[in-house]
């Protein structure tokens, strides 16, 4: 396939990987975040790991936007899907994340909510048109790559002045989660994440550029390489990430080129701005509550909000106590330090939203990695 | 003086709908045999209008499988829910090594449905069953209420001879022994899908929806006692299966991904749906395990064969207590090839 084989060329990998190994110096021990599930997901579905040196680790972080989102908000859309009028309208990955007490999208759908699995925001638009009987909302997830196209939906809808259709809206920021992974002077050495560098977001940045790291990296003194999704993408990363570490260096490079560049996308993010402001503070699983790091209808646009028209009041809720997915996603503990994982909780039973998403971290080590570590896990499997 | 004969109207099969009344064992469903089924499936068995087909049975091994069908769409690029009721039950037959002898076929329909396209889905099938050399010698017909249905659903049962001296079963892998792969895999699930609304793309790929019995024969002729088990990646696709013999034959698998062939269409299809080509259902493909003293010589035959051109040994059997099915990638790494975990989902960003 023209454009993806390159990206997947095991003898080039094999190349950039023999530069890693010269080049990572010996004793020297090399620690990353990719900031990504699709990275996550990149280097497990390709078996990276086995291409690295013993002294290049790397450690996943928050950016999967199904496993961020706390279960108090998959609460509200259960109930919102609950109510008659209302067909919730959904990307499949939701469907069978974890809420209180057992509960999921899956599980109310077969109570028999309306919930339906669409593949684009447009779809949402298009079936309240269909339906004008139904009120159709859609459960907005994800990070900058995915709030443009919920943007587009709304304006669709304006143009066509549906009163039926309106948006759960829980788009998060990336800065803002970055920030946070690195911004932890305050808490106890334990809870600190220690991190040389980071593989920056693929397809966030073809939204905001890659200018919003720089004061990151610099504030912090760690290197940012944005990277694309495909495995040589992250191959050539590292290396980048190596050499910067080696020199000092704690700049922001782009080795995705061909898609992004320093200020991204204008006119998605024109779209986001016209219609999404910020909310003051928004809870994070795993990360908590952060300032300035979620995004809401603007007043303007209040009708087509449905926190505000269904008057959805945050009902804090807790994690499973035994679930590490908190310290998985600040990369505190690796999938297998978990004592549900492979035991209680797997793709088919999740207990906390990593074991969900293809993209999670827990999620993407059982399914392409745990044969690692067979001694830990050992019978479970 | 003579009684008036009543003359049945004619069945309308250009614009004509399935009605309760069709469903009802009155006039009007024996009519809808004869008008349809009867002529479709044609075979002397059918033909003496019984409620059973009753035939003599060599001696010997015989097996045995059923299966339901309720794809949507009903037809779809390279078949329809018709021929895939013949093939995919043709198929789980060969899986043990069986030739098919009879199909029986059972349908659902739901008030309402076009009878043109109950023709066209039965003659489609009795002509794959003829084309495999086999054919439906019994069967049944229920209507009901339109909502209670989607369309057709098609249930077929099929017997099979078993060649003398086979013994293949899903607990006979061995460490060390070979896998071959037929050919591409992925291209059922990928026609099926395209034709779905929501999904909606173009592509030219055709099902591969086929029957596998004379592949088998072929396969049985040169390996013969040395063939350990086969079975046909259907829903789930390679992975799956792999992962189903690893657990029965309490064994794990070291497989090579540049050895499965991949048709370029569906990969391209797979890249844009977020899918694995290794997780995506097959419908005229099989896997089979064999003693690799036996493995170049069946790889030559059936490579031989129109159904086997692109086969493949594509790993072999691994000694492993967690049973895991491990592969290297294109790329160089280790990867598990894992079960699914509930339907196929797309990823997001």
């Amino acid at each position: 396939m023209k454009y993806i084989d390159e990206y997947r060329d095991g003898n080039l990998a094999r190349a950039i990987a023999a530069t890693i190994a010269e080049q990572a110096v010996a004793g020297r021990h090399y620690r990353f975040m990719e900031f990504c599930g699709g990275h996550t997901h990149a280097i497990s579905r390709y078996g990276i790991e086995d291409l690295l040196p013993a002294n290049v680790e790397m450690v996943h972080g928050p950016g999967c936007p199904v496993c961020v989102l706390p279960v108090g908000r998959i609460d509200d859309a259960i109930r919102l899907a609950m109510r008659p009028e209302v067909t919730l309208c959904t990307y499949a990955d939701l469907m069978r994340v974890p809420a209180t007490a057992g509960a999921s999208l899956l599980k109310a759908k077969a109570a028999g909510a309306d919930i339906r699995m669409i593949y684009s925001p447009r779809d949402a638009v298009l079936l309240a048109e269909a339906e004008p009987g139904r009120h159709m909302v859609f459960f907005a997830i994800g990070f900058e790559t995915t709030t443009p196209s919920t943007a587009l939906a709304i304006g669709l809808a304006r143009q066509k002045a549906l009163t039926n259709f309106s948006v759960f809206c829980n788009h998060v920021l990336t800065p803002s989660a970055i920030r946070a992974i690195l911004d932890t002077d305050h808490l106890p050495e334990a809870e600190r994440v220690q991190v040389d560098g980071f593989i920056g977001p693929a397809h966030v940045s073809t939204v905001i550029g890659t200018s919003p790291y720089r004061a990151l990296a610099t504030q912090f003194g760690k290197p940012v390489v944005v990277a694309g999704f495909e495995p040589l993408d992250v191959v050539q990363a590292i290396l980048m990430l190596v050499r910067q570490v080696n020199e000092g260096r704690s700049e922001v490079e782009n080795q995705y080129i061909r898609a992004v560049t320093s200020e991204g996308n204008v006119i998605a993010r024109r779209a986001i701005a016209d219609i999404f402001e910020l909310r003051d503070s928004f809870e994070w699983r795993g990360l908590g509550e952060l300032p300035l790091s979620a995004l809401r209808l603007r007043p303007a646009y209040a009708q087509f909000d449905a926190e505000r028209r269904f008057e959805v009041i945050p009902a804090p809720a807790a994690d499973n106590p035994a679930c590490e997915c908190g310290a998985v996603l600040r990369a505190l503990k690796k999938p297998v330090d978990c004592r549900l994982f492979g035991t209680a909780c797997s793709p088919e039973t999740p207990m906390g939203s990593c074991m969900v998403s293809p993209e999670g971290a827990c999620a993407a080590h059982w399914t392409y990695g745990r044969f690692r570590d067979r001694a830990k896990i050992g019978a479970a499997a | 003086m003579s009684l008036p004969r009543l003359r049945a109207r004619k069945l309308d099969i250009r614009s004509g709908l399935v009605d309760l009344s069709h469903g009802a064992g009155g006039r009007a469903s024996a009519q809808l045999i004869d008008g349809i089924f009867r002529e479709a499936f044609d075979n002397p068995y059918l033909a003496q209008g019984n409620d059973q087909a009753v035939f003599n049975v060599p001696a010997g091994r015989m097996a045995m499988s059923t299966d339901g069908y309720v794809i949507w769409p009903l037809f779809f690029p390279g078949g329809d829910i018709g021929s895939l009721a013949v093939h995919g039950t043709i198929n789980d037959l060969a899986m043990a090594g069986a030739q098919p002898l009879h199909l029986t076929a059972s349908y659902i329909i739901e008030e309402g449905f076009p009878l043109a396209d109950l023709q066209r889905i039965a003659q489609s099938m009795g002509r794959a069953a003829a084309d495999a050399g086999t054919a439906i010698v019994t069967g049944d017909t229920k209507v009901v209420e339109r909502g209670k249905g989607d369309g057709v659903f098609i249930s077929t049962t099929g017997i099979g001879l078993v060649p003398a001296g086979l013994e293949l079963s899903g607990d006979r892998a061995r460490p060390g022994d070979c896998v071959i792969l037929s050919g591409s895999i992925g291209d059922h699930g990928i026609a099926v899908m395209s034709q779905r609304g929501s999904l909606g793309f173009e592509t030219d790929i055709l099902s591969d929806s086929a029957p596998l019995h004379g592949l088998v024969a072929a396969m049985i002729d040169v390996a013969g006692p040395s063939l350990r088990l086969m079975r046909d990646p259907t829903r789930g696709g390679l992975a799956a299966t792999l992962n189903e013999i690893a657990q029965q034959s309490g064994c794990g698998f070291r497989i090579e991904e540049a050895k499965i062939p991949v048709h370029p269409a569906v990969l391209a299809a797979c890249e844009l749906l977020g899918l694995d080509p290794l997780n995506v259902a097959n419908e005229g493909k099989l896997v089979a395990v064999v003693a690799p003293a036996a493995a170049d010589r069946l790889l030559a035959a059936m490579r031989a064969h129109p159904t086997g051109r692109q086969a493949s040994i594509i790993g072999n059997v691994t000694e492993d207590d967690l049973h895991l099915v491990q592969m290297t990638t294109s790329f160089g790494g280790g990867r598990i090839l894992d079960w699914l975990a509930g339907e196929q989902l797309p990823r997001i960003c």
